[in-house]
């Protein structure tokens, strides 16, 4: 992370190591460094236009830009998985302009860029999680005013967000926000942990790698230093639950991790499959077994819609 | 029920300026407990800048709004931090304005508006928090099977109503009103006001209500005071300020509006 | 016989700003005592001034100069000069006033409105209304009509209703305007017998009655506000 060294020999030689001028690294390392400091605090910085539109993670990209150095191996996951448009782009932005490794391989990356997913297996103090966030504020739900919910969040006024919850039970009969769900961090800021499901809530408490948050378009930064304590918003009669799946992974059997569900032809034949490929690909290589796995690689079956057959 | 002599509000003094024009000027008076407060006076008489100034909005130019507090006595409120005054606001203190819609969340339902104070002071049992927005909405005469209704599918009564109900849901001890039922029809104005009276009685509240109106002044307040250009001219007991008052704007604003 | 309430040279006018500031001088000099137990007619002709008279009793009016004192709490209060709580307090407590206006809010019922007086005293609820359900049933008006507001009421029911809020709470002092006006005579007679027993508990009453037979009836002595008149011994 320290290092700001350009490398341009091994980088395209056209761009700046990272893409970013230095400067703006470093205005974003500031950034990052107060956003540790204050956990869950939504810090402002000066977002830079970056190659790609808004809503594609320029926020992410950004951050990861000022903390990767030549030596860091990165992954990239949308939706949990590696091989989507925006992870692959992403992932190929960086090893051309800073030429870094590259991995799908959670335990082999000492960066992971996310949008929308934790990885399932659990990260270590060597690893930053970098998340994509398309809204920071949690407030703004019910508050479109900026000052307000900035005095809101200095004042620590927080009844707000349990409107929020109280209205999804009264409609719904129990709390049915599924991703995005606010959390309260270090017992003082609410935080909104972009949209991760809410299945990966309870891997933000206590985590043991740094947890870097940017939004691009509204130039906010926020973090969660390792072993911050994160805890999801809730009433007494109706506390935080994470959603759960009748069904196992069709590919490899696992019954703990976060399920994408796959509609396989027009005859309502479906069949559930991990989010994280890397997760499953790893669960697969180790011999475990869906009930819709047919040995064929993974992927196959998701686009020819033949598995089932 | 007896009343306590100790102020719960006390204006001293009180002038706002905006710039070279008066807002209005050298205003004092006491509040205490379950008194109601009216005052009366046209259209830019600086009855609403007065009102905004002791509620807290708006710092005056001169003068101290002391208010009495539940914990730490009397304080004056411009020199509580931001954090104790915006909790005094939404607990102890109640505001009803003339638009039920600037007084509500019009995006949730009835009874997330009621419960919102109570969220906002750390309430965390949804069972509880619904069953205090259906005893409420039942006070204010709301049917309760409107509970998960949306504010914009209400009369406008009924907003105003709501309206009432989100801010006495904390059982504050004042309550400030500016002109409550401005913009209502006469039969809907009636039932407002019998309920306001009602609940300003039953609750002991104690309450300064701004209005145009001398009968809904008459019918609410116990004490009056009137304003003109920014300053309060005639000031005592609502049926003798009514009845016989002695200034000479006064005079013209009874004769003038005044039916019965 | 303990008295309740004197006026001491008293003088009311009232300033016209609206027109001219034209200041029309009504009463000067007043002297007036009011003892538990009697019951004083307020006499003169029309326009004399004796409905100003009893608003300035009742602190409705102002006075110019003079005192009126009220016994309160067992102390005796200026109304003249009192806080406007300590007049709220007075009337709450102390003084009754029949009034020829009914001036409620709409749509509260009857009922509540007869009982108001005693339930802001502190009497129980259940206990207020029964008795204003008895004041009203004394004072004939329909059950039917006791849920509804008296503002849809005929002028003379309106008035029974006045006068049964008036009588509910046992008052040490009370103003009487007109009480019997518009009534017939069975309405009348009851009233009547209201008064004899507001007089039997003590109570010091000052009344503007617009008909002899029931001043003769129920007044132990008569005031007549015209001796005050300002000009009056011109």
């Amino acid at each position: 992370m320290e290092q700001t060294v350009n490398n341009p020999l091994e980088a395209s030689s056209a761009y700046n190591f990272a893409y970013l001028d230095e400067q703006t690294k470093r205005m974003i390392r500031r950034a990052l460094l107060k956003a540790v400091a204050i956990p869950g605090y939504q810090v402002p910085f000066a977002g830079r236009e970056m190659p790609m539109p808004y809503g594609w993670g320029t926020g992410g990209v950004q951050v990861t830009a000022a903390v990767i150095g030549p030596d860091d191996t990165l992954k990239v996951i949308d939706q949990g998985a590696d091989d989507t448009t925006n992870a692959v782009s992403i992932r190929q932005f960086f090893a051309k302009t800073a030429n870094v490794a590259t991995t799908e391989k959670t335990a082999e990356a000492s960066i992971i860029q996310t949008r929308h997913r934790i990885p399932e297996k659990e990260l270590r103090e060597d690893q930053i999680l970098v998340y994509q966030v398309p809204i920071p504020e949690p407030l703004r739900f019910l508050e479109p005013r900026e000052t307000e919910t900035r005095k809101m969040h200095a004042l620590e006024e927080y009844g707000l967000m349990h409107v929020k919850l109280y209205e999804d039970i009264s409609r719904h009969g129990h709390i049915a926000t599924t991703y995005a769900y606010p959390v309260m961090v270090d017992d003082r800021y609410v935080m909104d942990p972009s949209p991760t499901p809410k299945f990966d809530n309870p891997k933000m408490d206590m985590m043991a790698a740094l947890q870097l948050f940017g939004a691009g378009r509204e130039k906010r930064i926020y973090a969660l230093p390792p072993y911050t304590k994160v805890k999801s918003l809730d009433f007494e009669d109706h506390p935080f639950e994470v959603q759960s799946w009748k069904d196992e992974c069709g590919m490899c059997g696992a019954t703990d991790s976060y399920l994408d569900e796959v509609i396989l032809d027009d005859k309502g034949n479906r069949m559930f499959v991990c989010s994280d490929t890397d997760y499953c690909s790893e669960r697969q290589d180790a011999g475990h077994r869906g009930p819709q796995h047919h040995d064929q690689p993974l992927g196959t079956s998701h686009s020819n819609g033949k598995a089932a057959e | 029920m007896t009343r306590s002599h100790e102020p719960l509000l006390r204006v001293s003094d009180l002038t706002m300026m905006y710039g070279d024009r008066v807002g209005c000027r050298n205003v004092s008076f006491e509040l205490r407990p379950g008194e109601v407060l009216g005052i009366v006076g046209e259209s830019g008489s600086g009855k609403s800048t007065l009102l905004r100034s002791i509620s807290a909005q708006q710092e005056p130019t001169k003068g101290t709004v002391e208010y009495h507090t539940r914990i730490d006595g009397i304080r004056d409120i411009y020199q509580m931090s931001e954090a104790q005054r915006r909790l005094l606001m939404r607990t102890d203190w109640a505001f009803v304005h003339q638009n039920a819609r600037d007084g509500l969340r019009m995006n949730v339902s009835a009874g997330a508006n009621i419960g919102e104070r109570l969220m906002a002071v750390g309430d965390r049992h949804y069972g509880n928090i619904r069953n205090a927005a259906e005893n409420w909405l039942d006070k204010v005469e709301i049917a309760t099977e409107r509970l998960d209704d949306l504010p914009s599918t209400f009369s406008g009564g009924m907003q105003q109503r709501l309206q009432i109900a989100r801010n006495l849901v904390t059982s504050p001890r004042l309550v400030f009103m500016d002109e409550p039922t401005g913009g209502l029809d006469v039969s809907v104005q009636a039932r407002l006001l019998d309920l306001l009276r009602g609940l300003v009685h039953d609750l002991n509240l104690a309450v300064i209500i701004v209005t145009h109106d001398l009968a809904v002044a008459r019918l609410l307040s116990h004490r009056l005071m009137v304003m003109q250009r920014g300053e309060v001219i005639e000031s005592g007991l609502t049926d003798q300020v009514l009845d016989d008052p002695q200034h000479a704007y006064t005079q013209l604003l009874v004769s003038s509006i005044l039916q019965n | 016989m303990s008295e309740m309430l004197h006026a001491k040279n008293v003088a009311k006018g009232f300033t016209l700003h609206t027109q001219g500031s034209v200041t029309i001088p009504v009463f000067e000099g007043v002297e007036f005592r009011l003892n538990a137990g009697e019951c004083i007619a307020l006499t003169g002709e029309s326009g004399s001034g004796k409905s100003t008279f009893m608003r300035m009793l009742y602190a409705n009016y102002t006075c110019s100069s003079g005192s009126i004192s009220v016994l309160h709490d067992g102390d005796w209060l200026d109304i003249t000069t009192a806080s406007p709580h300590a007049i709220l307090d007075m009337r709450k407590r102390t003084m009754g006033y029949v009034s020829q206006f009914l001036r409620v809010i709409p749509r509260v019922p009857t009922l509540e409105i007869v009982a108001e007086p005693l339930i802001a005293l502190g009497t129980a609820r259940e206990t207020a209304m029964e008795k204003a359900r008895d004041l009203l049933t004394r004072l004939r008006i329909p059950e039917r009509l006791w849920q509804l507001s008296p503002l849809t009421f005929s002028g003379g029911e309106q008035q029974r209703v006045n006068i049964a809020r008036g009588f509910i709470a046992d008052y040490p002092i009370m103003l009487l305007d007109e009480p019997t006006a518009s009534l017939d005579t069975q309405n009348r007679a009851t009233v009547l017998a209201l008064i004899e027993e507001a007089k039997a508990r003590g109570a010091a009453i000052a009344g503007i009655f617009h008909d002899h037979e029931t001043r003769d009836a129920v007044c132990t002595g008569s005031f007549d506000v015209t001796s005050f008149k300002v000009g009056a011994n011109d």
